[in-house]
């Protein structure tokens, strides 16, 4: 056991800190810091500018960009960019597609997508949930026929995020409707703008359209854009959905807004002569998130370093898990700290209000997702009853 | 940065796990063993230091071993898990602990010899009534005339107190600031009351009526800030045994669930059980790191950050322990509450550890009072 990190990790962490800090635009990173919404073209160029540093998509195979790191490497690299206000890269084609294509896709497929999806020159929504099918995924309906070589799509998918800025979706498909849910399944990759592929937005309770439904009507889909084999989707969803377990803990952003919230009590008037900062419940509140993320930081230290023979540590849930509770903790603490002027979400320029205050509910109520997406935090459950504990 | 055991720690590790698992796996053996003063078995005591575990902190010139924050953790870890009731925390850690570093030479090899060899018990006569957990005597005070030293007051309560062959006490001193002292189990003028504690545990009433003792180092140095690091460090340590025993815990929750039926099937088909154990693993899970960590601050940190870790860990400890030890009880129903099952008495040891340095909301008060001297917490920046 020993707590240092080893010189080379240490020089490796000062490098990644002073890219991040000085390599990446400051306005993107001030955007993220200050917790506004970023548009489209900035998440691009901050996915841009990363992939020309060889640093979007270091966990991919190397032939495509990875870089062959340990997971310790790959945790510092997640933490650095978090800390710094780093766009993280779109986890649509970082975490999920293209380690797809990667393990599963054609030489052709492997050709067309991986450098574009690496640089965000194609931009991947993703096709899973359904009205009807959420945490019990395996239920979907959306269905996929040979016409041909092609295949022929009809159904509809939900809660595809960012799907309005989408080029193409990896959508999963029914393709035998004859056999146990689980084996009729097939991933399909998508051109978004294939006739009878429809997007509509779905307004949240934050008043934003992050999230869309996506309609396909007789949607022709070339053969060649199956991933893997045939009726084999849902060994690709299962890996799919396991890398996206590991990197949903936002230890580091999570981090860095906590000290943010702090630094807000400590220059907010609590109204009576003092500061928010003054006050021992504020103070007591703030000391059990930050012990709280500092057992979770270490808890994911633990499992990157256990992690090396490729399976994944037991206690991987437990950081979806607890880190999205926290997260979700965090917001809350933030519209507390904000006291009335939290109300006044819609106030524009001629506001007298702190900027900061009328973001931070939406933002609190845009997290609620954070225990429901990534496979639901009661589904962490069930896998850490079931998985680790034999129940 | 590596959170796993050498060879050799696991070899410490399993071979303190089969000495202590042999004479405890069968928890009623415990319980007799408790039963009886002093509270724990001696010859299990002998067969410890045989094996070098009661020297394992002290330096070998002391009559020790010279090993590491992590080995005693995985001694206190392994103890955790049966709740073995002999003193290694109170004696070793804390009261050795004192001893080591405030002790002259001579005072050191003496004492920490005796006591690595299993033929001494020492306890840290510090909790005064009526004051909390903090780092100095009041009550008790020390008096100085020509080399002679008297103490007089009452320490209550004492870890083993009745049972110690040496008592290291703390004294406010004349002129000010905390001394130790050692004072001789037969010492004149000591009045011991030892009793049982809820967990099975020993403590006593010390009263102090102008008992003499030698000053622990230079005589009338103030050693505040020794022994309010050595509570840091045993702090920690008790956080390693709180670990051990909420492992058992879960285990047996876990293990009941699978084999207790009722309705006509086993508790674990319901998902409003299964549930609140899965969350007793992200308590244990998210305590066991701060464990791992708050004791490798020992080794790498500064008296400052060491402080900070333990009552950080001391925190979790409390917060997660009592999760734990609450969801067992209720998760096994009315076995728990009996006192001839393990997990009630679990439980009780948890509560005491969590009470004995300092508990959780003692720990916030600190953490809160230095919470806006930092930005954020980098736990690999010690």
């Amino acid at each position: 056991m020993q707590l240092e990190l080893s010189e080379d990790d240490q020089e490796f962490r000062a490098e990644m800190r002073a890219f991040f800090t000085t390599g990446v635009s400051e306005e993107i990173r001030r955007t993220v810091i200050e917790g506004r919404e970023l548009t489209r073209d900035q998440i691009v160029e901050a996915q841009q500018t990363l992939n020309a540093a060889g640093l979007a998509v270091p966990h991919w195979p190397e032939e495509y960009g990875g870089r062959g790191w340990s997971e310790l490497r790959r945790h510092i690299w997640h933490e650095e960019m978090q800390r710094a206000g780093v766009p993280t890269p779109l986890a649509f084609n970082a975490s999920m597609i293209g380690p797809v294509i990667a393990h599963f896709g054609t030489e052709e497929q492997k050709q067309q997508f991986l450098p574009k999806t690496a640089n965000l020159d194609i931009w991947w929504s993703q096709g899973f949930s359904e009205p009807d099918a959420g945490s019990d995924l395996a239920s979907l309906r959306t269905t996929a026929v040979k016409d041909g070589d092609d295949w022929v799509v009809n159904g509809q998918k939900t809660w595809t995020t960012l799907g309005q800025f989408g080029d193409w979706i990896f959508t999963l498909v029914r393709t035998d409707p004859d056999v146990k849910k689980q084996a009729g399944i097939s991933m399909l990759l998508i051109d978004m703008t294939s006739p009878g592929l429809e997007v509509r937005p779905i307004e949240l309770i934050d008043g934003g359209f992050e999230v869309n439904e996506v309609w396909f009507e007789d949607v022709r889909v070339p053969g060649a854009n199956l991933v893997g084999e045939l009726n084999g989707g849902w060994t690709i969803a299962k890996f799919l959905l396991g890398n996206e377990r590991v990197g949903v803990a936002p230890v580091g952003a999570t981090k860095r807004i906590l000290a943010r919230a702090k630094d807000l009590a400590k220059e907010t008037s609590d109204g009576e002569g003092g500061t928010l900062l003054d006050d021992p419940l504020v103070r007591a509140r703030i000391v059990e998130l930050e012990n709280e993320l500092l057992a979770l930081e270490l808890t994911a230290l633990r499992v990157v370093a256990h992690s090396a023979g490729g399976e994944p540590h037991p206690a991987s849930s437990v950081l979806k898990l607890k880190g999205t509770e926290l997260q979700q903790a965090v917001s809350e603490l933030m519209v507390d700290l904000a006291g009335p002027a939290s109300v006044a979400s819609g106030a524009g320029d001629e506001s007298d209000l702190p900027d900061w205050a009328r973001t931070v509910t939406p933002t609190y109520l845009n997290l609620r997702k954070a225990s429901i997406y990534g496979g639901s935090n009661e589904i962490q459950r069930q896998i850490i009853s079931r998985t680790i504990l034999g129940l | 940065m590596d959170f796993t055991y050498d060879d050799e720690q696991v070899a410490l590790r399993d071979a303190v796990r089969g000495l202590v698992g042999k004479a405890y796996h069968d928890y009623e053996h415990r319980r007799q063993v408790v039963k009886a003063d002093p509270g724990f078995d001696e010859q299990q005591w002998a067969r410890l230091a045989e094996m070098g575990v009661l020297g394992l902190p002290f330096s070998e010139e002391d009559g020790g071993v010279g090993a590491g924050p992590v080995e005693i953790g995985i001694v206190c870890q392994e103890l955790g898990r049966t709740i073995a009731p002999e003193p290694f925390l109170a004696s070793v850690v804390l009261a050795g602990g004192l001893v080591a570093a405030a002790g002259t030479a001579e005072q050191r090899a003496e004492v920490l010899g005796a006591l690595a060899a299993g033929e001494s018990v020492l306890s840290f006569a510090h909790q005064e009534p009526g004051r909390r957990w903090g780092a100095s005597a009041e009550t008790v005070t020390a008096t100085q005339d020509g080399d002679t030293w008297t103490l007089t007051g009452v320490k209550e309560p004492v870890l083993h107190g009745a049972r110690a062959d040496v008592l290291v006490v703390s004294a406010a001193l004349p002129d000010g600031g905390t001394g130790a002292f050692l004072v001789a189990g037969d010492a004149e003028g000591l009045t011991r009351t030892g009793y049982a504690t809820y967990d099975g545990g020993r403590a006593a009433r010390i009263a102090l009526e102008g008992t003499p003792g030698s000053p622990l180092g230079a005589p009338g140095l103030d050693l505040t800030a020794s022994i309010a690091t050595v509570l840091d460090i045993t702090r920690i340590m008790a956080a390693n045994q709180a670990l051990g025993a909420m492992q058992t815990l879960l285990k047996a929750t876990t293990d009941y669930l699978k084999s207790r039926k009722q309705f006509g099937v086993t508790l674990n088909t319901f998902q409003a059980l299964t549930f609140r154990a899965a969350d007793m693993y992200t308590s244990l899970e998210l305590t066991h790191s701060l464990v791992d960590w708050s004791t490798m601050v020992i080794a790498a940190g500064s008296p400052e950050e060491v402080a900070a870790a333990a009552s950080r860990v001391s925190l979790q400890v409390s917060r997660g322990g009592r999760h734990v030890g609450q969801e067992a009880i209720q998760l096994h129903g009315g076995i728990a509450m009996t006192a001839e099952y393990n997990v009630g008495m679990f439980v009780a040891h948890l509560t005491a550890l969590d009470h004995l340095f300092g508990d959780g909301d003692h720990q916030l008060r600190v953490l809160s009072s230095e919470v806006a001297d930092y930005d954020l917490l980098d736990p690999l920046e010690v």
